[in-house]
């Protein structure tokens, strides 16, 4: 298993490079190898999606994909929505609606509601609250996410 | 205008938002990693420990002079038992930790910690209440016989009288699951060491960075002033990151043995198994109710499992003396019997978890009500009404004090914005298309903000309570203010801030609230028991106060007037009545640029330090929720869920009402999904969250949140604390509700959670008894 591998990850539109073991996970290089720290990881079997990042688009549970699987593509971390200290739209709302307490769950919940926003942006309540159903809060009792994500969907609509 | 009262965003947003929060995995980078060799035997003796060759593996042995962990109760009733830091001789449950691995990375560290070869020689594990109650059960502990850790009673005179009385005794049995808090940030350490001093920064998952300093140092045999405790960003904690715990000691141990950094991250698997649960309970009541459906005598016989160990600091009576002194909540009651015992057992240890024995005694209580208004062929909210305290402040019959609160008041407005008549007449309809629809109340009243006269009368070890917080306004009219408290969620760093503002004359955004560092802040409690904002609060208040008299006296100076005609307001000190003005800024700059000029009056700093450590404020609520259950798979749908709250003053609306939806959601989890299930010899069935079934947001309905405000001389903010109320009353609302659905059936239920597989148990039981 020692048999180091080296790589270069695409995050946020950076290049990282590291040198990985095969069985190293994508939410472990990306927070140990590239220093994002803002994934985190809630329970390491791909059930609370607290490490949701964006692969090629499309919400990724970082804990369940090897860091060598996603070479070559390009991945998204909660780090890459800002605009220096200009919040995206969906960060915004999250503050603007009380839609985080310990903020440990937020980045997999902005990642993956930035997700479906982005490729389904005239997403219905019932499909909405659907894939919200995907991650975990502890804290919010999940009222102020949905009401955040459908506040930024009505502002990214336009 | 006022701060206080405002739904202001919180301060702490915009770096969790950007993902530049610091969480104790964060602060672990670079570290080496500690893994934990945990027991995979619930009861047994441990022959031996072999590590293989080469590896660093910490065992018993190498640990000497470290005291074992004991939380300690002075009542003659409590036994204190030892919690090794590593299992020596004996392991006691499942997840116990027997060795530690240390190496450069967490992954050479797991595969050397699966090499490490555990023999333990099993024996029959001690599980659940009854199994320990037995009559010749063996022990968990060599000290305990017949494994009760602690036994209370209380008995009011003439108590067989008042039962005498009853027209009509009620007597139920009800039981709660056990549960996890699982905050969504498993715990953690990261303990990094100066070379140069040998002290040591221990940055971990806590609630209580203070009670952790003086913890460690005791059981280490080390200078407090070496260590320093500190709790970055906190995931969540909800209880379960008040104690102790033996794997914060070896890290610290290892930094300082070893000289280098070692962080140990918990992952889920551990915190499930091993990570304290909670509400592990079995009641059994009697109620005794007059012609007029008032309750006239209350017994109770209380039963908490503890698990293998009494926590530290807190003990094990936290749930057990809690559940025996308030079980009759909100209802007026004179004649009250009752016995209450932590009982030990082969399993992970408990820790107090959100409203700690309350959503139980909440729970008991309310189907009390709910099955006697049946039986007596009143209305559940008849029965409420007629039975809730009116009269203020009112002596319990244990001798607790309850301030002015609006318990009927909470109790006529649910009923009224439920629309009860209207729903009785829905639910007619739905059952004759055979749908099973029910409504359920639960009204409470919620302890907080308690200080030390309460928990000294627990006779604690340790007595809990006050908080500190020193101020200081530095020359750019800026504030800080060092908190002992530490939060870890909550957003309590927004809600002080605003009322530091409102004392100071100046905008919640120069206000920087620091908290969770040792080196940093007063020693202070932490964050439990709905307390922060009152105790936190109250002590903001009071400091800022003390500020607020130093600016106006330099103010007044500057301005020519008497000190007395000062007001701070909107960033400016002026002269009350459109006098002079001169801004909060310039003054402070003055006070420590141009001292001279002050010399007569206070020393050259704008500082001021205050404690608070108040008897105590009862926050209420009644909630209410409507559910349909589903015949044919036992589900439930909640249709509605609302709550009506007071809790006095609220500093921020906004975090109140998100505290509030988050204990209803672990409230409702607690109803109807989530429980720790053991097998017969001590192996949790339910490590992983695929298995332990945290609710998601389909199964939460938006929850609607009405307040009534009771002000209290009980606070000096006039705020009470709500941080637990909403676990506290949903589970009570929601099984109600269902038992309310299948009532026409003749069917109800008395344990929480009331699963899917439970219900159909009781429908198919009551089918099969059906001629």
């Amino acid at each position: 298993m020692s048999d180091k591998l080296d790589i270069t990850l695409e995050v946020n539109g950076r290049g990282y490079e590291a040198r990985v073991e095969p069985r190293r996970s994508l939410a472990d290089a990306l927070r140990e190898d590239c220093g994002l720290t803002g994934t985190h990881l809630g329970c390491e079997h791909g059930v609370c999606g607290a490490c949701t990042v964006l692969v090629d688009g499309e919400p990724v549970r970082a804990c369940l994909m090897f860091a060598v699987q996603a070479e070559g593509r390009a991945i998204r971390t909660v780090e890459g929505l800002a605009d220096g200290d200009r919040l995206s739209p969906l960060q915004q709302a999250f503050h603007d609606h009380h839609g985080l307490q310990c903020g440990f769950c937020t980045p997999g919940f902005l990642m993956l509601a930035t997700g479906i926003l982005e490729a389904t942006p005239d997403i219905s309540d019932e499909a909405l609250l659907e894939v919200l159903s995907s991650n975990i809060c502890r804290c919010t009792g999940y009222q102020n996410i949905v009401k955040a994500v459908r506040a930024a969907r009505e502002q990214m609509r336009g | 205008m006022s701060w206080v009262g405002r739904p202001l965003p919180r301060s702490e947003d915009l770096a969790l938002l950007r993902g530049l929060g610091l969480f104790t995995a964060d602060a672990a980078r670079g570290a080496r990693r500690l893994v934990i060799v945990r027991s995979p035997v619930a009861r047994g003796r441990v022959i031996a420990v072999k590590p293989p060759p080469g590896a660093t593996v910490i065992t018993a042995s190498d640990l000497e002079g470290v005291r074992p962990i004991r939380a300690l109760l002075h009542r003659p009733d409590y036994i204190p038992v030892d919690q090794p830091i590593l299992a020596a001789d004996r392991v006691t449950h499942v997840g116990e930790p027997v060795a530690a691995v240390m190496a450069p990375s967490l992954e050479e560290a797991e595969d050397i910690a699966d090499a490490v070869e555990l023999e333990i020689e099993a024996e029959e594990a001690i599980i659940g209440i009854g199994a320990a109650l037995e009559e010749g059960a063996a022990t968990v502990h060599d000290n305990v016989p017949g494994n009760v850790l602690l036994e209370g009673r209380i008995e009011t005179p003439g108590f067989d009288d008042g039962m005498a009385t009853a027209r009509q005794i009620i007597e139920i049995e009800i039981r709660s699951g056990r549960q996890s808090a699982m905050p969504m940030e498993a715990r953690g350490g990261s303990a990094r060491i100066d070379r140069a001093s040998g002290r040591v920064t221990l940055t971990c998952s806590v609630q209580m960075p203070h009670m952790l300093r003086t913890g460690l140092a005791d059981v280490l045999g080390m200078r407090e002033a070496d260590l320093r405790v500190v709790a970055p960003d906190v995931g969540g904690g909800f209880g379960q990151k008040m104690a102790l715990i033996p794997e914060y000691v070896l890290v610290v141990w290892a930094a300082r043995h070893f000289g280098v950094d070692v962080a140990w991250i918990e992952d889920r698997r551990e915190n499930m198994i091993a990570g304290f649960h909670s509400r592990d309970q079995v009641y059994r009541l009697r109620g005794g109710f007059d012609a007029d459906a008032r309750i006239v005598a209350l017994e109770g016989d209380l039963c908490c499992d503890i698990g293998a160990y009494s926590c530290y600091p807190v003990t094990c009576g936290v749930e057990v003396l809690m559940a025996m002194g308030e079980l009759p909540g909100p209802y007026d009651l004179s004649s009250y019997k009752v016995r209450s015992r932590g009982v030990t057992t082969n399993t992970c240890p408990m820790a107090p978890f959100r409203g700690v024995s309350r959503p139980v005694m909440t729970f008991a209580i309310e189907r009390l009500m709910d099955t006697a208004a049946a039986r007596l062929g009143i209305s559940p909210v008849e029965i409420r009404r007629r039975n809730l305290v009116k009269e203020f402040p009112y002596r319990t019959a244990s001798g607790v004090v309850f301030d002015a609160g609006s318990y009927v008041e909470s109790l006529d407005a649910a009923e009224t914005l439920i629309d009860l008549d209207a729903f009785r007449k829905r639910q007619r309809e739905a059952h004759g298309q055979g749908r099973l629809l029910g409504v359920g109340f639960a009204v409470f009243n919620e302890r907080s903000g308690f200080g030390t006269p309460v928990f000294a009368a627990r006779n604690m070890g340790i007595t809990l309570g006050f908080e500190t917080v020193e101020m200081a306004m530095d020359p750019s009219g800026h504030v800080e203010a060092r908190i002992g408290a530490s939060p870890h969620g909550q957003g309590l760093k927004t809600a002080l801030s605003q009322v530091i503002a409102d004392e100071l004359g100046v905008a919640p955004e120069a206000v920087r609230v620091i908290s969770g560092d040792t080196d940093r802040t007063p020693y202070g409690w932490g964050t439990f028991a709905s307390r922060s904002m009152v105790i936190a609060g109250g002590a903001c208040k009071l400091a800022a106060q003390g500020l607020q008299v130093k600016m106006a006296r330099a103010a007044a100076r500057l301005l020519q007037a008497d000190a007395d005609e000062i007001i701070l307001a909107d960033g400016e000190a002026r002269v009350r009545g459109g006098g002079a003005a001169v801004a909060i800024a310039e003054v402070a700059r003055a006070v420590y640029h141009s001292s001279h000029l002050f010399k007569d009056d206070f020393e050259n700093a704008l500082t001021a330090t205050a404690t608070y450590d108040p008897a105590g404020t009862f926050s209420n609520a009644c909630h209410a929720a409507i559910v349909e259950v589903d015949r044919d798979t036992g589900a439930v749908t909640i249709e509605r869920f609302l709550s009506v709250e007071d809790a006095g003053r609220l500093i921020n609306p906004m975090i109140a009402e998100g505290q509030l939806h988050g204990g209803i959601a672990q409230g409702i989890a607690n109803a109807l999904y989530e429980e720790v299930v053991y097998d017969r010899d001590g192996n949790i069935l339910t490590a992983t969250l695929a298995d332990y079934l945290v609710p998601t947001a389909t199964e939460i309905p938006m929850i609607e949140v009405h307040h009534l405000e009771t002000v209290t001389d009980a606070s000096i903010t006039g705020a009470k604390g709500l941080g637990e109320g909403g676990a506290i009353g949903a589970p009570a609302a929601v099984i109600n509700a269902v038992c309310d659905a299948l009532s026409p059936l003749g069917i109800a239920s008395y344990e929480m959670p009331t699963t899917p597989q439970r219900i159909r148990a009781l429908i198919r039981a009551a089918e099969a008894s059906v001629p």
